[in-house]
């Protein structure tokens, strides 16, 4: 065999390819379509993890559907699905864009891929800023998790409570701020890459408010529509004050209509009482006290001003609008949609870092893996909230 | 470790001399010699911030081999605790008022520690990383960043544990069970992130071998080529990315329902605990098979190598890993026959269960006719790979009792179960990580370690093992339940039996460190002079791995290796002289001979 | 762009098979579907199909899945292998829900049952909830 020099750099570059071996592909691979396919498989991979990671989430949901069939038909009226239905044309236009800018990468329009790219952030920070619309106004009623679930239909707007929205908002008017600095520095420093990635940034981080708008514009104009039905009283100022009358009664309406409907499948406390009346059935006894117990909290804790402890709750609504029903419901409601929202918002982080690599003009047809993946990855995000939406918005 | 290794005149180059001595004649000798310290992975880049830094495979594997190692370490100190603790039927250890409680937080960290930072990530992640592109002629992983993050997510999942461990202990046993583990008032949610975190590093780990096999193979590297090592690493890996991420999930609506009480898993608000450990035990039912599954391809290449024998039935072997992988996913119920699943379903798990033993008796079977008529060479690897064919046989054998549902009836939650799962998982797992760590250890490092002291510290292991668990499987089988701290008189005689084999156990463990350890000059402060350099080829074995100098350059293979049959051992000799087997092959002719005229020919002409 | 340039004469001929570019009118294309699927499974909300309502929002959720892989996941255009691995995810998935849902249906008397089912709950001997530890 031929003689070798023992030193490790030159016997490294003897692999016969460094001659021809361009920056991006990495020194382990021999092609960029070895490493490209690699890459592939990768991320499908791991889509495959995220499948089965939200399947814990879809399998919970399907138990308690089976269940309890009539609290999610009675739950689901608190979504609102104008607000589900425009989230999902932003989540599926995001994905044509995203599409869109694997093509770009494909074949080297690198300014479309910027474009497609920003338009992709900006569609996410929407869904977002729609989401928090929804979230402020259900933590507003009580509408929570089994444990913190406080909702009250004689009182399903108490006004003593933080200004949740705000509390959202806080860290992208962060973002904004911080973004908006740094266009207007390099604007000053006349940094023509750094504008070129700031000033997309900005209409991202602006887009965030359009969604927060468009969600508060949609809320308010369900109420608006109820008001001509005659149903509510006329203290929402749609249009005003979008905001603040996204927060105001619309959704309580329907609530109250729901919490009647449910009622059609009475529960009767003196069935379980007799049971717990057993000694050896001490599940049940521990059950039904406890049940006594979260109903008693729920109703101190909402009933400020009543002087009811236990009356605004009646037995018949128990069944539908109790921490250990409804709770359950908005439990599954919050893991699934938070989730998604996490994923979203690390689609997010990817997203900019791709940004960044796209203005620099990192990609080229022999490397566009990256848009690719994360391509994928954006996909799925939208393929979860293609059976979220009907799932949880669309019970009747 | 072995930096101040010092350099040898011989390079790297393959060396092709001819024949003397004991081989047959008329032949050529193909070697790769040793490697110069600045090839060698240990060597070619110094500091502690090129080990922290490093993207190198091997080095990734070693520094999971010392992670693993440590938290071996911690979780067996608490099973020494738990067996003398046991001693006596009142307790030895713990005293007073919360001795019960003590006892809680100490077999379920021994539990949690040793599933999560050691068993699962002990062959994949350890031997695994170090192996996986090695044995298949790859130049590194696929995704060398994604496997140091993997590592690095292993060390912040370890430091979760510690902060629970310091925190407020954890006494929920290591399957966090609800509605207990919703009410505790120990660090659930600090153990349950780490063991999220953990879970991560996992799936990453899966997620590179199975890119890296697939994508990565060399030239000639059939799917059928590959040591069955690989095959039972993808099986593997296939399992860590499928099964993990339920565990995820499980884990963190877990966390959610200690802070938010979601009531899904909590009875308190309308949760089923039930539900719970059907999520839990789709995890962690396929987990006992990733903890398995690499001892299966450890211990077919160690009988065949030290068979000298080329292995038997290779495809049902390779397929069995797969169908093992598969039917791991359809079985979880068995862990729950007595929580409150129908029986409908009791039913239907237990068919499934059998269904198992079908698979994994083939390997039995195969590894059994491999040694016979093999040549076997009765070295430290094989003793633990005969070690653990005895015990992996009895582990699964009482295994068949436990998926029968109405023996498990009786058995369920009682010694016998913990017998039966520490001769799988120490008897099987451990012994195979042993063994395997033992075999490639001269790879790792190039240092031969004393073969009286390996094959001692395989002879301690196995009797302390037996003593300790052999008496379990009768004290299980009599009614003493698991997981308490005191017990009736009359089964202190077994107990103190097993705490005896324990000592011996933990005792052997210690011998077998210390062999390692002193090969590699780790005691030459005490005078003990460390072990002698490895040739690349100290066994016989005919997979890549052993084609590459002991420790292998850091890029592997200088070119892409020939990749011939991993199991063909027709042309390996051993030769007398260097200690080492070398690759004979029949003497040819290079052709040209003569270098080419420094001119062409047609040169001559013109003139 | 140094990078780039190179990368064009190395490997120019060989290297760029691999790259599937979709058209725009594909993508628009399944855009629009998408959408029209999308006001389809909102609009059907208001009618009241009964037990086939889940079937038919799954049904409509899957066919706007399997678009949304086979053209903007280029699935058609990818190697059938990573077709494969993904689609298989899901056979994991069903074995998980199909047996623990099963399993939940068959015991939910167990749980805080709905009252109809109380009655002969009462009846039956409680099945046996076996706590280990004391």
């Amino acid at each position: 065999m031929s003689t070798i020099e023992a030193s490790p750099e030159v016997g490294h570059d003897e692999h016969g390819h460094d001659h021809d071996h361009p920056p991006f592909l990495a020194h382990h691979f021999d092609t960029p379509e070895q490493q490209f396919d690699s890459g592939k498989l990768g991320i499908w991979l791991f889509l495959v993890t995220e499948v089965l990671f939200f399947s814990g989430m879809f399998c919970a949901y399907a138990i308690f559907r089976a269940l309890r069939p009539e609290v999610f038909e009675g739950c689901s009226q608190f979504l609102n699905t104008k607000l589900g239905a425009i989230n999902t044309g932003v989540l599926l236009f995001s994905s044509l864009t995203m599409a869109w800018a694997v093509r770009c990468s494909q074949l080297e329009q690198h300014k479309g891929l910027v474009g497609t790219l920003a338009a992709t952030l900006s569609c996410a920070m929407i869904f977002l800023g729609v989401k928090a619309i929804e979230y402020s106004h259900k933590w507003a009623m009580g509408l929570l998790p089994a444990g913190l679930f406080f909702y009250d239909p004689n009182n399903p707007h108490p006004t003593d409570h933080p200004n949740y929205l705000l509390f959202i908002c806080i860290p992208f008017l962060i973002a904004l701020a911080g973004v908006v600095i740094w266009l207007v520095l390099s604007l000053l420093t006349a940094n023509r890459f750094h504008i070129a990635i700031a000033m997309p940034l900005t209409v991202v981080c602006l887009c965030f408010f359009v969604g927060v708008g468009l969600g508060a514009f949609l809320e308010s104009g369900e109420e608006s529509a109820e008001h001509l039905d005659g149903h509510a009283d006329s203290d929402g100022l749609a249009g005003a004050a979008i905001v603040q009358s996204a927060e105001s009664n619309a959704i309580a309406e329907n609530a109250a209509a729901v919490a009647a409907s449910g009622a059609m499948v009475p529960v009767d406390e003196s069935v379980l009482e007799i049971l717990s009346t057993d000694p050896t059935n001490s599940g049940v006894a521990s059950g039904l006290s406890a049940l006594e117990q979260q109903t008693a909290a729920a109703g101190t804790s909402t009933i400020t001003g009543d002087g009811e402890v236990l009356g605004g709750i009646t037995t018949t609504e128990v069944d539908v609008l109790t921490p250990t029903t409804a709770g359950v419901f908005f439990s599954i409601y919050y893991c699934m949609t938070g989730i998604h929202a996490i994923h979203i918002l690390a689609g997010i982080g990817v997203l900019v870092w791709l940004l960044v690599r796209a203005v620099r003009r990192d990609f080229n047809r022999q490397y566009f893996g990256p848009v690719d993946y994360v391509g994928l990855y954006w996909h799925l995000v939208d393929l979860i909230w293609i059976y979220l939406f009907p799932l949880l918005y669309l019970i009747r | 470790m072995t930096d101040t290794k010092h350099a040898s005149s011989v390079s790297t180059e393959e060396v092709l001399y001819m024949s003397s001595g004991s081989l047959p004649s008329g032949s050529q000798v193909r070697d790769p010699g040793y490697p110069t310290p600045s090839e060698n992975y240990l060597t070619n880049s110094k500091g502690i911030l090129s080990w922290i830094f490093t993207l190198d495979h091997k080095r990734i594997g070693v520094m999971y081999l010392v992670g693993v190692t440590v938290a071996f370490g911690v979780a067996g100190l608490l099973a020494l605790l738990i067996r003398l603790h046991l001693f006596q039927p009142s307790g030895m250890v713990f005293q007073g008022e919360e001795a019960n409680n003590w006892y809680n937080q100490v077999f379920t960290l021994h539990g949690a520690i040793m599933v999560f930072l050691f068993i699962i990530p002990s062959v994949p992640a350890a031997l695994g990383n170090f192996l996986v592109p090695v044995m298949l002629g790859a130049k590194d992983v696929a995704f060398p960043r994604l496997n140091l993050c993997s590592f690095y997510l292993w060390v912040f999942g370890a430091l979760f544990f510690v902060s629970a461990l310091c925190a407020s202990g954890l006494d929920t046993g290591w399957t966090f069970y609800t509605p207990y583990s919703t009410t505790t008032d120990s660090s659930v949610i600090l153990a349950t992130s780490g063991a999220f975190i953990l879970g991560f590093s996992s799936i990453f780990t899966g997620l590179n071998f199975i890119v890296t096999i697939n994508t990565m193979r060399p030239p000639g590297m059939t799917w059928f080529r590959m040591p069955l090592f690989l095959w039972a690493t993808y099986a593997t890996s296939i399992i860590q990315v499928l099964a993990t991420p339920v565990l995820g999930i499980t884990l963190l609506l877990l966390i959610a329902e200690r802070t938010m009480h979601i009531g899904i898993f909590d009875p308190e608000y309308n949760g089923d605990p039930v539900t719970f450990q059907h999520f839990f035990w789709f995890y962690s039912h396929p987990a006992v098979y990733i903890m398995i599954l690499p001892a299966f391809g450890i211990i077919s290449d160690l009988i065949s190598v030290h068979s000298h024998k080329r292995i038997f039935g290779y495809r049902f072997i390779a397929y069995s890993s797969i169908a093992i992988a598969l039917l791991g996913f359809l079985v979880w119920g068995h862990h729950m026959f007595t929580a409150g699943m129908s029986s409908l379903t009791t039913i239907i798990f237990s068919a499934l269960t059998f269904t198992v033993s079908v698979p994994s008796a083939i390997k039995v079977f195969n590894w059994l006719a491999t040694m016979y008529k093999g040549s076997i060479s009765l070295t430290t690897p094989m003793c633990y790979a005969l070690s653990f064919i005895f015990l992996f046989t009895i582990g699964g054998l009482t295994g068949l009792h436990l998926g029968t549902l109405a023996t498990d009836m009786h058995l369920h939650d009682t010694y016998f179960v913990v017998a039966h799962f520490h001769y799988v998982m120490v008897g099987g797992t451990l012994v195979a990580f042993l063994g395997g760590v033992f075999h490639w250890w001269p790879k790792m490092f190039g240092r031969m370690y004393s073969e009286f002291g390996g094959r001692l510290s395989a002879l301690l292991v196995f009797a302390g093992f037996n003593l300790t668990f052999l008496p379990q499987f009768v004290l299980g089988s009599r009614g003493m339940p698991r997981r308490y701290a005191t017990y009736d008189p009359e089964f202190a005689a077994l107990h103190q039996m097993s705490t005896y084999g324990s000592m011996l156990l933990g005792f052997g463990l210690l011998v077998a460190l210390t062999v390692l350890l002193r090969s590699v000059g780790a005691f030459s402060f005490l005078g003990l002079a460390r072990g002698k350099r490895a040739p690349a080829n100290p066994w016989g074995g005919a997979t890549l791995e052993w084609q590459c100098t002991s420790p292998p350059p850091f890029y592997n293979f200088e070119r892409a290796p020939s990749v011939g049959d991993p199991y063909d051992f027709s042309d390996l000799e051993w030769e007398a002289e260097d200690e080492r087997y070398v690759i004979v092959e029949p003497e040819r002719e290079i052709v040209p001979e003569e270098l080419p005229e420094s001119a062409p020919a047609h040169a001559e002409d013109s003139v | 762009m140094s990078a780039h340039a190179h990368s064009d004469d190395g490997h120019g001929k060989d290297g760029h098979d691999f790259a599937h570019p979709m058209s725009v009118q594909t993508l628009l294309a399944v855009f629009f579907a998408l959408t029209f699927l999308t006001v389809i499974t909102v609009a059907q909300a208001s009618f009241d199909f009964g037990a086939f309502e889940v079937a038919t929002v799954m049904f409509i959720a899957t066919v706007k899945a399997v678009l949304v892989m086979a053209f903007f996941m280029h699935m058609i255009a990818d190697k059938p292998f990573n077709a494969i691995i993904f689609i298989g995810s899901f056979v994991f998935v069903g074995l998980f829900v199909i047996f623990t849902l099963g399993d939940s249906m068959m015991t939910s008397g167990s749980f805080e049952p709905r009252v109809e089912e109380l009655a002969p709950a009462v009846a039956e001997p409680m099945e046996v909830q076996v706590d280990g530890a004391p």
